[in-house]
């Protein structure tokens, strides 16, 4: 039977040999014919020669979860031929280069194999070492076109747009496909069974990584300084805000920067540039990973204790310590939460996908500056890496930042004697000045003891009354942060908890449960502290499970500390090898759990 | 750090400058340090270099790390913001304020523990990006707030109190930051504030990162003998290589001196610092001469002091990043945000 747009295949590559535009290729078309698509990028830390995999799920009906089943794998890395034959479903197809002959062992009864002499006929058309390397890629890509039956006129049209000003690029990519498609259609049954069939499921959608989201919504938030350490899966954040700033920040009349970006000597100093922007006034931010957060923490505090604003965007990967740095993981749950020594708790927000990534890169600044103190937004190297199919990001132009309570020179006249830390409104918020502006507002900002005057402080109740009132403060922030995404089914008396990435495994789960009548109601936390919806569903539900990407079940253990709710009442659904999770998984270890409470 | 508030008296007959303040005007908190701290001089020289700069104190943003040397700028310019960061990160602080406003005056104080050991890095870096800001090191040689262990700027041989020698290589925070390319060098003692104020001065004038090594004897744990960093020793070794004078941008110069004795050197503010050079070979704009001449009198057991080193075309971060003059947080978010339409249309790459 035709498996028509509901389908997986992966490409297996050797990193550095140029597969990324032939894959990148492939999406787009599939995603132009109007067929829902996603695409993961499974690669090494290494520059040149380790195996890369990308995996592309086609799905008429919008999952974009990953998924562990591969109907169809071009194997193109010999070095890996071994495993990636082992991953094609039973009945499947596989795409290998045979140039070479394959290893006799290495044929499985059950699955067809379609041999294309990709390298030989790439050397005989093109000339160039590196050119027949990478034609070789786009050539793959023109045979899946076959046999998958893409629309050839799109690809032709995306080959126009990339290489329209490169004439000799753009011949040598035409005919790559062309020997790749003509040699699939001359030799197999074209198209398989897997195929598609043009929709009109993406026309309000776009394919964009958290990453590039994330910096277009620091700069629709006016977000001026960057200061950043390289480090996977955080830095294409960086890079993108610099692209974007060198379009959209330039002054018109001199050419000159209206943003200033720093790629400091460390993430100590990274944070550090941070809260030194922040304290003059302006809005910044610095993308990392876990092993930054750690290196961070003791500024952080600081930020905590002296009321400073900072934006932290933690693309999680795999810890602990370097860990697995190009593999996905919600390691940072707990770290982000009550980063640095004392007590502290931090306003920390979750997307799900790349248009959360832009909402709450935005939202961030607002709450970081109301609440004068440091805002993580965790995303994860699934979502800040990946191409996701979302819907086109939306900007409302009567946005004006809210930077809080910084007094004018202005209102400063107005007072007698400004305090720093007072809290005049009772919100626990006190108000701020920037330096430079007027000589009635200076104060000292320190990270020692101070008392709510601002000045230095050993005295114990004096101590007291101001982390009270910061307490206070941050606790209020629940109400501020993203609410959670609720959605209810009547009669369920189970709850599936989750966060950040895990929705779209979630969701899809949540269908297969009730396709096979098991009603489980749904939430997705979306920010910390948690407001008192969370505790009420919990406590509404006889047991929930909390789904999510670490070993320690850490939102878990977040949901217990922060909601007092029954440990017995939060099961722990768990998936933390790198990958991002699958429903597969999510249905599998729900049901184990539930027939072993039946 | 306590906090004691100084009365605010001004007595009618005091001094004004042209900014219509009194010295009195530039002071901060009642000074919490040891009778006899070489910090507290310095601390007066940086409210003398301020008030005769006619800088408006709120205009000015003072920061530091952690230790006695950082507790000082509560104890100057009590109308200017102050930052105690946390220990050795003053510099990421001053970068990330100086790159967010470029239009206050930044002044950082460090000490030796603070500079050379836990925020050595910072420091560097902080020089190679050249951020404009005037950076004191006061360089006492030990650490205070924990009583009296050796930091790394004291020089091998010399003693603790309790007797005990140091054994490891001293970091000279003067070579180090000529190698780095520090575009401003300065090395002055925290008793001769005749020295010091035009050296502040200077450094404030200076477009760039300005690094000011004081040497300023710690009274309680390193001024006995045995130790390189106390008032009797430095007296005794300083030796003043070159003395700067500062001309401020209205000023011409009009008093003469013989060739070769002078140097003038104009500043991106457009005002003058006169170096007299005291050592006759001594050559202050040029780097690697600098560096070899304090190399061979340390060698002699001599301290160098003055303005060692100003390269007068130096570019700071805003001129390297080429940065707006409006300061960023004065660029008005309408001139910030492209707009709904904007994204419409940036998105067609995402298709």
């Amino acid at each position: 039977m035709d498996r028509i747009n509901e389908f997986a295949f992966k490409i297996a590559t050797a990193n550095g040999t140029g597969s990324a535009s032939a894959n990148g290729l492939i999406m787009q078309a599939i995603f132009r014919m109007g067929v829902p698509v996603t695409g993961k990028n499974v690669f090494p830390s290494n520059i040149q020669g380790l195996p890369t995999w990308y995996e592309i799920r086609v799905n008429r009906h919008g999952y974009t979860a990953r998924t562990p089943h591969f109907d169809l794998l071009v194997a193109m890395n010999p070095a890996t031929y071994e495993k990636d034959v082992a991953e094609v479903r039973s009945g499947g197809w596989l795409v290998y280069d045979s140039t070479w002959p394959l290893d006799p062992r290495l044929a499985r009864p059950d699955v067809q194999y379609l041999g294309i002499p990709l390298a030989e006929m790439c050397n005989a058309q093109f000339s160039a070492i590196r050119e027949r390397i990478l034609m070789k890629n786009i050539a793959y890509a023109g045979a899946l076109a076959a046999l998958l039956d893409m629309d050839t006129d799109i690809i032709r049209a995306l080959l126009d747009e990339k290489f329209g000003k490169k004439p000799a690029l753009m011949e040598s990519n035409r005919k790559a496909v062309s020997l790749g498609s003509d040699y699939a259609r001359t030799h197999f049954q074209c198209p398989l069974p897997i195929r598609l069939e043009p929709m009109d499921k993406t026309k309000d959608s776009i394919l964009i990584d958290g990453n590039t989201a994330a910096a277009l919504g620091c700069v629709y938030a006016g977000a001026t300084v960057g200061a950043w350490y390289p480090i996977t899966p955080a830095t294409s954040v960086m890079e993108a805000f610099k692209g974007f700033c060198q379009k959209y920040r330039r002054e018109p009349e001199t050419g000159r920067n209206r943003f200033a970006i720093l790629q400091a000597e460390d993430e100590l100093a990274a944070i550090g540039m941070v809260i030194g922007a922040s304290w003059a006034g302006a809005r910044a931010f610095t993308p990392t990973a876990g092993p930054g957060i750690s290196l961070m923490s003791e500024f952080i505090g600081l930020a905590y204790y002296a009321e400073v604003p900072a934006v932290i965007f933690d693309v999680q990967r795999t810890g602990p310590s370097t860990g697995m740095p190009t593999r996905t993981q919600q390691g940072d749950l707990m770290l982000c939460a009550y980063a640095s020594h004392g007590d502290t708790r931090h306003i920390c927000l979750y997307p799900a996908d790349p248009r959360e990534a832009f909402e709450f890169a935005a939202a961030s600044f607002d709450l970081a500056e109301r609440y004068q103190t440091p805002v993580f937004v965790l995303s994860d190297l699934d979502i800040g890496m990946n191409d996701w199919m979302v819907p086109a990001l939306t900007w409302d132009d009567t946005y004006r930042p809210d930077r809080g309570k910084v007094l004018t020179p202005e209102e400063l006249e107005h007072v007698t004697t400004f305090f720093r830390y007072l809290d005049p409104d009772g919100d626990g918020i006190p108000y701020r000045t920037l330096p430079g502006m007027s000589p009635k507002g200076a104060y000292f900002t320190r990270g020692s003891g101070h008392n709510r005057f601002g000045f230095y402080t050993e005295d114990g109740d004096e101590y007291v009354d101001v982390v009270d009132r910061i307490d206070r403060k941050i606790q209020h922030a629940a109400r501020a942060v993203p609410v959670p995404l609720v959605r209810t089914v009547a009669g369920a008396k189970i709850g599936l908890v989750t966060v950040g990435g895990c929705h779209a495994a979630c969701v899809e789960a949540l269908d297969l449960f009730a396709q096979e009548g098991v009603a489980i109601d749904y939430l997705r936390v979306r920010g910390f502290p948690f407001s008192a919806d969370v505790a009420s569903f919990l406590e509404s539900h006889e047991v929930n499970f909390v789904v999510e990407q670490n070993r320690d079940g850490q939102l878990r253990s977040l949901l217990m500390l922060e909601t007092g709710v029954a440990v017995e009442k939060l099961q722990s659904v768990r998936y933390y090898g790198g990958f991002p999770m699958s429903a597969h998984h999510v249905v599998s270890a729900v049901k184990a759990k539930l027939e072993k409470a039946a | 750090m306590t906090y004691i508030a100084k009365p605010k008296v001004h007595h009618p007959s005091l001094q004004k400058n042209a900014v219509g303040l009194t010295r009195r005007d530039y002071e901060g908190a009642i000074t919490t340090l040891c009778a006899g701290c070489g910090h507290d001089s310095i601390t007066a020289a940086i409210i003398q270099a301020f008030w005769e700069l006619s800088i408006e104190p709120h205009r000015v943003a003072k920061l530091s790390g952690i230790g006695c040397s950082s507790k000082t700028p509560a104890y100057f310019l009590r109308e200017a913001h102050g930052f105690n960061g946390v220990h050795g990160r003053m510099p990421a602080l001053v970068a990330g304020a100086n790159a967010a406003n470029r239009d206050v005056t930044y002044i950082g104080i460090s000490g030796d523990g603070d500079s050379l050991s836990i925020g050595l890095g910072q420091l560097c870096h902080a020089i190679r990006r050249n951020v404009n800001v005037l950076y004191v090191l006061e360089n006492n040689g030990v650490y205070g707030l924990t009583k009296g262990q050796f930091s790394a700027s004291a020089d091998p041989g010399s003693t603790s109190k309790k007797g005990e020698a140091n054994t490891m290589s001293a970091i000279d925070g003067c070579l180090m930051a000529l190698t780095l390319g520090a575009t401003f060098v300065a090395r002055a003692f925290s008793g001769d504030k005749e020295q010091l104020v035009p050296i502040i001065k200077a450094g404030l004038a200076h477009n760039g990162f300005a690094f000011v090594d004081v040497i300023s004897p710690c009274v309680t744990f390193n001024d006995h003998e045995g130790s390189t960093k106390s008032y009797a020793y430095t007296r005794e070794k300083n030796v003043e290589v070159v003395h700067a004078d500062f001309v401020p941008p209205a000023q011409a110069i009009t008093t003469e001196y013989g060739p070769g004795a002078v140097r003038n050197v104009r500043l991106h503010d457009g005002s003058w610092v006169r170096l007299h050079k005291v050592a006759e070979e001594y050559e202050p704009t040029d780097r690697d001469r600098s560096y070899a001449y304090i190399r061979d009198r340390q060698k002699e057991g001599e301290v160098v002091t003055g303005l060692l080193y100003i390269s007068p075309d130096s570019t700071d971060f805003h001129g390297q990043s080429n940065t707006v003059a409006t300061p960023l947080v004065s660029v008005p978010y309408e001139d910030l945000c492209p707009g709904s339409a904007e994204l419409v249309k940036l998105q067609r790459r995402f298709r």
